[in-house]
């Protein structure tokens, strides 16, 4: 949890020495939006509530609840929160079609 | 226990008393899939909360004590049943999974701290630069108030279960 004040919408789920994920937390540090940082383990068969979750198995994932989003990959992530907490004009719609394919 | 021998004794104890203040923490709570940084204020936020020290992830001292929470369905408490050990998170998941414990959530303190800080603390002989919890439960209610409290003198020595769920009950609406 990075405030402790507030009860943050958005969940992230990461896995520990990620570089997607430290992508995704380095955005969410520079448009400084809060976030529950959520810890899950490297081998698939232990994901199934990342899959619950997010509808697949890959971190990094997010749950926004304030959007109702729920997204996996961090080429998708970073621009959906530039997009919708930056003041940024990107089309979300573009973000599914720029999805990376890194598959952590 | 009567084992016909003498077990070991424990070095004293200095755990908050019934009526103060319950010591605050933040440390990664581990449920069977994920891990976040939790406050046991968080948790006291919602209600009462029964924090249960015990022994790192293995059998059998803290098995005895988790298979006997949970046969005994102290997840049906309206409070948070909650442990605390050395164990890492990642030990933490394996070991909720294992022993079918999925309805209960385990603080990691790798360092030792939170023991510290409540007073439970317990160097293990043989095991060279380790310390870590004895077996202790502290019941504590909404407002972080310990209301009741148990810590092992003896070493093994278990929860006396039925006393503490009279506690636990009397915290209840």
């Amino acid at each position: 949890m990075q405030d402790d004040d507030t009860d943050p919408a958005i969940t992230l789920y990461r896995l520990q020495a990620c570089p997607f994920c430290e992508r995704v937390l380095r955005t969410l540090d520079e448009l400084d939006v809060p976030y529950h940082s959520r810890f899950v383990e490297a081998r698939h068969s232990r994901r199934d509530g990342v899959k619950r979750r997010s509808g697949a198995r890959t971190v990094p994932a997010i749950v926004d609840a304030s959007t109702g989003v729920t997204m996996s990959e961090s080429a998708n992530i970073v621009e959906y929160l530039e997009t919708t907490y930056g003041g940024g004009s990107t089309d979300p719609g573009l973000a599914t079609a720029r999805a990376a394919g890194e598959a952590e | 226990m009567n084992l016909g021998f003498d077990v070991v004794d424990l070095e004293p104890a200095d755990p908050p008393g019934v009526g103060e203040t319950a010591p605050g923490f933040r440390r990664p709570l581990v449920t069977d899939e994920h891990w976040e940084d939790v406050a046991l204020s968080d948790l006291t936020d919602e209600g009462p909360v029964v924090l249960l020290f015990h022994t790192m992830d293995g059998d059998f001292p803290a098995t005895y004590i988790w298979q006997e929470v949970r046969d005994r369905g102290w997840d049906e408490y309206g409070a948070a049943v909650v442990g605390c050990s050395i164990s890492t998170p990642y030990e933490h998941s394996r070991f909720l999974e294992e022993w079918g414990l999925e309805a209960f959530r385990l603080f990691s303190d790798p360092a030792n701290d939170v023991a510290e800080a409540y007073g439970v603390s317990h160097d293990l002989d043989g095991m060279h630069g380790i310390h870590e919890p004895r077996p202790a439960v502290f019941v504590i209610d909404g407002d972080r108030t310990v209301r009741h409290a148990w810590v092992a003198t003896e070493w093994p020595e278990f929860p006396p279960y039925a006393a503490l769920e009279d506690a636990i009950e009397s915290l209840e609406p």
